[in-house]
Formats: structure tokens, C-alpha cells, sequence
């Protein structure tokens, strides 16, 4: 038995970008960040704290392989090579074991700070999720984390359950969201959170001559108030960001945005460095802070 | 006096009919979307092998997630009562209840009686009951027997991380790709349930013997990881563990109908 | 930082809510000495300040890892919240 590459929908597409206008020769500070995540794997360089250039990648079966393939996009696409950088800041789950990285910092602090780039300092209220975890978080004006929680733990809150649901139906993962809106009237929510009997309702629920989008709307919906009870542990205060998968199925995050009254801002960025983005940022107060110049982190 | 008990679960149905205290019939049967029809079709076949007819029954309690569609019911008692009570019925004295079955688990304690004291249940999870470990057998592409007997075999400890079914099941397909013996991947997800199963026994305190109950009380691989678990050299465990709820409720029927004699034909 | 360290899966929230700002300021840390399932670790944030957090292998089984504390009949007060001289520990559940 083989997982499927279902997994694809929870991450971009594999690339590099660098930005045309700027060269990393003329910038004073250099720095890389790398996030190890379980399905895909980032790397950000930053020229004097600003984004230059990214590459993500499929996670390989090792953190360090994943971290170097990761890096080699990057390079390959800018010229710079790794003595180029003066300083690493690794972060995700195989944060601990890279070598080359100066310092390891978590990813909800990685996350926190690379939202504030992405979508500002007025963003207050963090939301990501993935394929296999959820985050939470809440920052002040400097991307500082004020708030936090993350829920790694149960498969109904990540989009894995989304994937199983879908599996089931048999709908392409992208159509979940729109057809979670082409019903007649909004079903309440599944009932049952745990994946494995929610497949159970949901069966129950075709027999009863439910459409699928209707049960798919139902799973949406249940999806949502967990989000959302998530988000008010930690607090939702405007302006409110999404990053990760979940952003691209409109049917959890317009249900979200209905259930906490507050809209997500939109963002031109590829969300999904928002970790190695963040990782990055903390490389250039870290160098700096090093190099005696006070800054802070 | 003949009675009846009938355990609705959302997977299984179990009837059970009691003659002066002892199993006179029983049948088992999966429950599926029409649990009144299955659960009315179930007790005729343990009525008949009883050799009986249903008019006989002083009293049928139902118990189990779905013991309010039994509408033929004459009363209806929780998972956890009926459990304690099959369990001091076989069992007298002992005062910690455990039961595990595919959907829900639980541990109680009594006194000794029968009677209900405190309870901690797992019931809305699937990681904490023994779906756990179908799922898992499935990935390992192993009948249920199977791999608990080969997890009884392991000598080694790995440690699971995944504390959800559906990510279990992924760590178990990568442990497969990397190598690992599949009896120590049986044994550790023993072991993961058996530790879950084991921490809500903690919080019922356990207390003399303990009397293991549920479908999960025939898998060897979970009874050993359990034992070892819990620290205990033995778990009493009944002839047919997984009828202890139909058991209890029916016990129940004829405790109410005792009290109620003639409250229903 | 207010930190929420557990989870939510069908059965509720299991969540360990430490004040870290609190945390910051106390030097014994005598949280971790009094949890009998060693639950807790004592790491340098992101920001600099020494503070107390629930260990990587706990935090996905807490209401386990929790259960002997917490009884199914009456609640005596947690060792780990008894422990903290500054109210910095909650736990939801
Ligand atoms: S509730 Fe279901 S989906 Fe969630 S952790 Fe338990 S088994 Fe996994
Ligand atoms: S409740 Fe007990 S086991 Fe849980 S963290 Fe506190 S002291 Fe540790």
C-alpha cells in the first residue's frame, strides 16, 4: 500500500523564484532561511532583511537531504553559493537536525514573522494549515507570536481529513470548495469529528439521498467551527492572514471568515514560505544582533 | 424468568437472552444503516436458539450508542452500567472494569456489586478503541489474528508517534518501506492503544483483580501490551467477552422486571 | 506569550496554557520538578527568554499523559499548577 500523491494539494507545485530587479552582490547582508516541513520543504534567501529569492520542494526522507535539495533550487536560480551566506536559521519539524544551520527556531515564531512580511504589520491573527497540522497564532506589530497554539495531533482538523472525505466521494480535491456552495440550503455540520466515523456519516448520509456536494458542504461546515473554535482560544483580532492548503478550499475559509465575522486579507505572495520566509528574517536580526549592531529579534 | 439484553453498536449488534441467569441464546450480527430491523431480526435468531419465543421475554433492555432505536425495548441502560454489571455477574468482587471494543472504550469502577462507582470513556476517537488496530492490520496487510499473534512474538520496542488512525496509518506504511520487522510494527501499535487504554484505567484508579471485557479482550497482542501496561501478572477475561454489554442489559431486564413483575408481557 | 501546548481531537481540547512572559521571570521552575509524567521542558524562546514548555513526545497524548492527576470523581488541584508560584499554567480540560 502506497500513499497517494494526493498530498500534492497541500503544497505548491515544486520551483524557484528570485527577484529580477535586485542582485545579491550589491546587498550588505545575506542570509537563508530553510523550513523542513513533512510535505514540502522551503528555502528563502533575504537580502538586508528583504525577500529575494525562494525555492520549495517535495520533503525528501531525510531533513538534511530536503534541506539541501531545497537550497539548491535556490542557489541554482541566483548564482549564490552557501559561503555567500552569512547567516542559517532552520525551522519546521526537522529543524534539529540541520548542521549547517547557525540556529533552529520554531516554526509558529518563524510563521509569525513571515506572515508580518507577507501580509503586513496589521495582521493580528494567523491562520495556517496544512496537510497535516493546523496553526493558530496571534502577533503584534512586529510579527512577535503574543498567542499561539498548533493541533498536529487529530487528522479532522488538517486538511488530511479534507482528503479523505474527498477520496471517499470520489470529487477531486480543488472542487470541494466550489461545490460546497452549489446546494439548495447549508446542511448542518457532520457530526461526528473523528475521520474514521465521520466516512461512516457520510455514507449514512448518501444512503439517506443526501448529494455529495450537500455532504460535502456538511464536512466543510464541520471543518470550519473546529478552525474557528481553534482561532477563538487564541483570540481573532483583525486583520486576519491564511496561509497554507486550506487557503485555496473556499468552502472552509468562507465558512471560517462567516463563522469568526472577520474577512481574510488577500495576499499576492505564494503563502507557502511563510516559515522559511520568517526563518530568513530572523537570520538578518541574528547576524546583525552578532555583528554588535543592535536590532530587535 | 427469561429475559433479554441487546447491544446496539454503530458496527455490531449483539443479542443476548438470559434464562435464571445464564446465556440461554445469543446471536451477533453486523448492524448497518437499519439498526431496528437487524436489532428486531437478531433477537428472533437468539430467541429461537434459546428455544423460546419472543412473548416469553419478561423484559428487553437495550444498550449501546444506538439503544434508543430499539423502539421493541422495554428500557435501556448505558454502554458502562451494563458492562459493570456483566462484569461482577462473572466476576464477583472485582472492583476495576475494563472493556474495549471497535468503537469505544472504557474503564470502570465498582463495587464489587455491580454497581457503577466512577468511569472514563473513550468513545468519539478511533485511536482509542479497537478500530485502532484493524486499520493498522489492514495497512500491514495482515488478518486481524494474524497480527496479534506476530505481535506477541516481538521482543522489540518502537515507539509509534502518530497518536491519530489516520496518520498511524501512514507512519505504519513508512516503518513498513524502512525495514522494520512487521511484528515489532503490530507490537508498538498494541502497545499505543493498550498505553491510551491504560491512562483511563489511571483515572478510575485501578483496584484489585480487573476484568477485561470488548471484542479486543480475544486479540493476545493487545491483552499482553495491556498487562504490561497496566503492571498486572492477570486480566480476568469472560468466555465471550463481547457479548458483556447484551449480557449486562439483559441481567438489568431482569433486575426491572423483577422489580415490575408483569409490567410487560 | 501565551503558549497553548496539546490538542483537539472528537473526544475535546486537551490544551496546556502557559503564560510565558510569566515564565520568564521565575527561576526555580518548579513546574517541571512536580509532574510525575515529566510533561514539561525548560527551552530558550525566539525571543530570548528561558521558559517552559510541554515536551515534543507529550503533547499529542496529554490527556493521557495527564490522566493519573485528574481522576474521573473529584479533582485534587494539579501538581503542575499547584507548583507555579505565578499562576502562569492552565489547563483546559
Ligand atoms: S478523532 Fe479520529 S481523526 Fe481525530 S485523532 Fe482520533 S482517530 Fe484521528
Ligand atoms: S496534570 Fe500532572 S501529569 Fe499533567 S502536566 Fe500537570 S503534573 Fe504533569
Amino acid at each position: 500500500m502506497m500513499m497517494a500523491p494526493r498530498q500534492e494539494y497541500w503544497r505548491w507545485a515544486e520551483g524557484s523564484w528570485a527577484d529580477p530587479d535586485r542582485h545579491w552582490k550589491d546587498a550588505r547582508v545575506v542570509t537563508l532561511g530553510i523550513d523542513v516541513g513533512s510535505v514540502s520543504s522551503e528555502a528563502v534567501v533575504c537580502l538586508d532583511g528583504e525577500l529575494y529569492a525562494f525555492s520549495t520542494v517535495r520533503t525528501a526522507a531525510g531533513s538534511v537531504e530536503s534541506a539541501e535539495n531545497a537550497m539548491k533550487g535556490v542557489f541554482e536560480r541566483t548564482g549564490l553559493r552557501f559561503d555567500d551566506i552569512h547567516y542559517v536559521v532552520g525551522t519546521g519539524y526537522g529543524r534539529v537536525n540541520l548542521p549547517f544551520a547557525h540556529k533552529a527556531i520554531t516554526e509558529i515564531a518563524c510563521h509569525g514573522r513571515g506572515a508580518n512580511y507577507m501580509g503586513g504589520p496589521s495582521v493580528r491573527t494567523i491562520l495556517d494549515m496544512g496537510g497535516q497540522d493546523c496553526k493558530a497564532i496571534r502577533v503584534d506589530e512586529r510579527g512577535k507570536v503574543t498567542n499561539f497554539l498548533m493541533n498536529d495531533k487529530c487528522a479532522a482538523g488538517t486538511g488530511r481529513g479534507m482528503e479523505v472525505i474527498a477520496d471517499l466521494l470520489e470529487v477531486p480535491i480543488e472542487e470541494l470548495g466550489p461545490r460546497s456552495f452549489d446546494i439548495d440550503e447549508e446542511p448542518a455540520a457532520v457530526s461526528d469529528v473523528c475521520v474514521v466515523f465521520a466516512k461512516s456519516e457520510a455514507m449514512a448520509r448518501l444512503k439517506d439521498g443526501w448529494s455529495k456536494n450537500k455532504v460535502i458542504a456538511a464536512y466543510c461546515r464541520a471543518m470550519a467551527e473546529r478552525v474557528a473554535a481553534l482561532l477563538q482560544r487564541v483570540g481573532v483580532e483583525p486583520e486576519f492572514f491564511i496561509t497554507g492548503g486550506i487557503s485555496k478550499n473556499i468552502g472552509v475559509v468562507r465558512r471560517i471568515e462567516e463563522i469568526i465575522g472577520v474577512k481574510a486579507l488577500p495576499t499576492p505572495y505564494d503563502t507557502q514560505i511563510a516559515g522559511a520566509l520568517g526563518a530568513a528574517l530572523f537570520a538578518h536580526a541574528l547576524y546583525l544582533k552578532a555583528r554588535g549592531k543592535p536590532q530587535a529579534a | 424468568m427469561i429475559t433479554a439484553g441487546i447491544d446496539v453498536g454503530s458496527k455490531n449488534i449483539k443479542a443476548v437472552v438470559l434464562r435464571d441467569g445464564r446465556i440461554a441464546g445469543e446471536a451477533v450480527g453486523s448492524g448497518g444503516f437499519e439498526q431496528l430491523a437487524r436489532a428486531t431480526e437478531l433477537l428472533k435468531q437468539a430467541v429461537r436458539a434459546a428455544g423460546c419465543a419472543t412473548a416469553d421475554l419478561a423484559h428487553i433492555t437495550a444498550t449501546g450508542a444506538g439503544r434508543t432505536a430499539v423502539a421493541f425495548a422495554h428500557s435501556t441502560v448505558t454502554g458502562v452500567t451494563a458492562g459493570a454489571r456483566a462484569a461482577n455477574h462473572l466476576f464477583p468482587g472485582a472492583r476495576t472494569v475494563v472493556e474495549v471494543g471497535a468503537e469505544e472504550s472504557r474503564a470502570v469502577k465498582t463495587d464489587g456489586a455491580g454497581r457503577v462507582l466512577d468511569s472514563a470513556v473513550n468513545e468519539k476517537c478511533a485511536a482509542g478503541s479497537g478500530s485502532f488496530t484493524e486499520s493498522m492490520a489492514r495497512a500491514l496487510g495482515m488478518t486481524l489474528e494474524e497480527f496479534a499473534v506476530r505481535s506477541t512474538q516481538s521482543t522489540a520496542r518502537i515507539p509509534m508517534n502518530a497518536q491519530c488512525t489516520v496518520f498511524a496509518e501512514s507512519e505504519v506504511v513508512n516503518l513498513i518501506h524502512s525495514g522494520v520487522d512487521p511484528k515489532d510494527i503490530a507490537r508498538a501499535v498494541h502497545d499505543a492503544i493498550a498505553s491510551r487504554v491504560a491512562a483511563m484505567v489511571r483515572r478510575v484508579k485501578l483496584e484489585g483483580e480487573v476484568v477485561l471485557l470488548g471484542g479486543m479482550a480475544h486479540n493476545p497482542g493487545f491483552v499482553k501490551c495491556l498487562k504490561e501496561n497496566l503492571e498486572v501478572e492477570t486480566l480476568l477475561i469472560p468466555d465471550r467477552p463481547e457479548l458483556a454489554d447484551a449480557l449486562g442489559a439483559a441481567l438489568v431486564a431482569a433486575d426491572r422486571a423483577g422489580a415490575a413483575p408483569g409490567g410487560r408481557p | 506569550m501565551i503558549a497553548h501546548y496539546g490538542y483537539q481531537d472528537a473526544e475535546g481540547e486537551f490544551f496546556i496554557t502557559i503564560d510565558t512572559d510569566r515564565c520568564g521571570r521565575c527561576d526555580g521552575k518548579p513546574c517541571v520538578a512536580a509532574c510525575p509524567r515529566g510533561v514539561f521542558t525548560v527551552e530558550e524562546d525566539p525571543y530570548g527568554d528561558t521558559v517552559v514548555a510541554v515536551d515534543d513526545r507529550r503533547r499529542k497524548r496529554l490527556r493521557y499523559e495527564c490522566a493519573g492527576c485528574k481522576p474521573a470523581g473529584d479533582r485534587p488541584s494539579l501538581p503542575c499548577v499547584r507548583a507555579c508560584p505565578w499562576g502562569a499554567m492552565t489547563h483546559s480540560w
